[in-house]
């Protein structure tokens, strides 16, 4: 993950910078979520448990959930081809609550490579790989990834040669993309459970590979 | 933006941009109950994911650069549950008041 944070100091265990968040004085959009949380709930619309539960899914869905089907998909060609034809269903079939969402698998091959954004906000597979990245939903990456994605992929350490064919999803609220990497070559030993190792957040959006082994 | 190819603000594919700014962050607390209270309410049917988007967007542009993600999703979440009278806006202002005197932080003011 090409993160390049100046100050090397003061990183959480993810990486990031810590953010002080609950500590800074208490902002008028977080006393309007208190407000409304405790409304909804002392009129019975929803329970803070159902919000608690909601909470603990969302951090529980992580990259490692799309590694997974995409290495199956790398060891069963049967289950690639179900994949390839409807995402959503494969994915449930692996015990992935995708929800309502419709979910399009596209392939990179040899000579294809595709890439995937949502111009219009943010729209991102997050019941298969978790919430986005931060630079998934800024102006920048939003304006360019359908304009120059070469450029944008160079940003991200990525340099396609001219004879790939670059394909760019726009995602939206109800369809949504996500990347079937190609298997690194020399993987013919590794298990299906060794091959999801290899397999990072970017590969499945588009602006990374997959490890090599 | 221009407002000779009949787009709004946050059709921005392809606008000219600047590189991608690559800094991320873990979400707070109150990010991640924003976003619970979306998919819930959501799932409950208070709201749905294109009454979201139209409050989102009726901000206007000012408000992408000046609020964050979940600021602004809140905002939106609130709109909807209004209009779709859930509560009122005298019930949500006398609770912003009550939160708001139990304390300086977050965290204070959410244990009351």
């Amino acid at each position: 993950m090409p993160h390049d944070h100046h100050d090397h100091d003061n990183l959480s265990p993810s990486g990031h910078p810590f953010r002080a968040d609950n500590d800074e004085p208490l902002s008028y959009w977080q006393t309007m979520e208190i407000a409304l949380r405790e409304i909804l709930v002392e009129k019975g619309h929803l329970t803070q448990a159902e919000i608690t539960a909601q909470i603990d899914a969302m951090d529980a869905r992580n990259p490692s959930q799309g590694a997974s089907v995409v290495a199956r998909a790398w060891v069963d060609p049967d289950f690639k081809a179900q994949l390839l034809a409807d995402a959503s269903t494969a994915s449930r079939d692996m015990g992935f609550d995708i929800g309502p969402m419709h979910l399009i698998a596209v392939e990179n091959t040899d000579t294809i490579h595709n890439l995937i954004v949502c111009t219009l906000c943010s729209c991102y597979p997050r019941n298969l790989l978790g919430l986005p990245p931060d630079w998934y939903k800024t102006r920048a990456y939003r304006s360019r990834a359908v304009s120059e994605p070469r450029a944008v992929l160079r940003e991200f350490g990525l340099n396609l040669p001219d004879t790939t064919t670059l394909r760019v999803h726009d995602s939206t609220a109800d369809m949504r993309y996500i990347v079937l990497p190609a298997r690194p070559a020399g993987t013919d030993d590794l298990s299906q459970d060794e091959l999801a190792k290899l397999v990072t957040r970017d590969s499945m959006i588009g602006v990374g590979l997959p490890r090599q082994p | 933006m221009s407002d000779t190819d009949g787009r709004r603000w946050h059709d921005m594919g392809g606008m000219p941009a600047g590189p991608i700014p690559m800094e991320g962050h873990d979400f707070a607390l109150w990010e991640k109950r924003v976003d619970a209270l979306m998919v819930l309410c959501g799932n409950k049917g208070f709201l749905s994911v294109d009454g979201l988007r139209r409050a989102l967007e009726d901000m206007g542009e000012d408000t992408f650069e000046k609020y964050s993600y979940y600021e602004r999703w809140i905002a939106s979440i609130n709109q909807n549950l209004i209009e779709a009278g859930l509560y009122t806006l005298e019930e949500l202002g006398t609770r912003m008041a009550e939160v708001q005197a139990r304390g300086p932080t977050y965290g204070e003011a959410n244990n009351g």
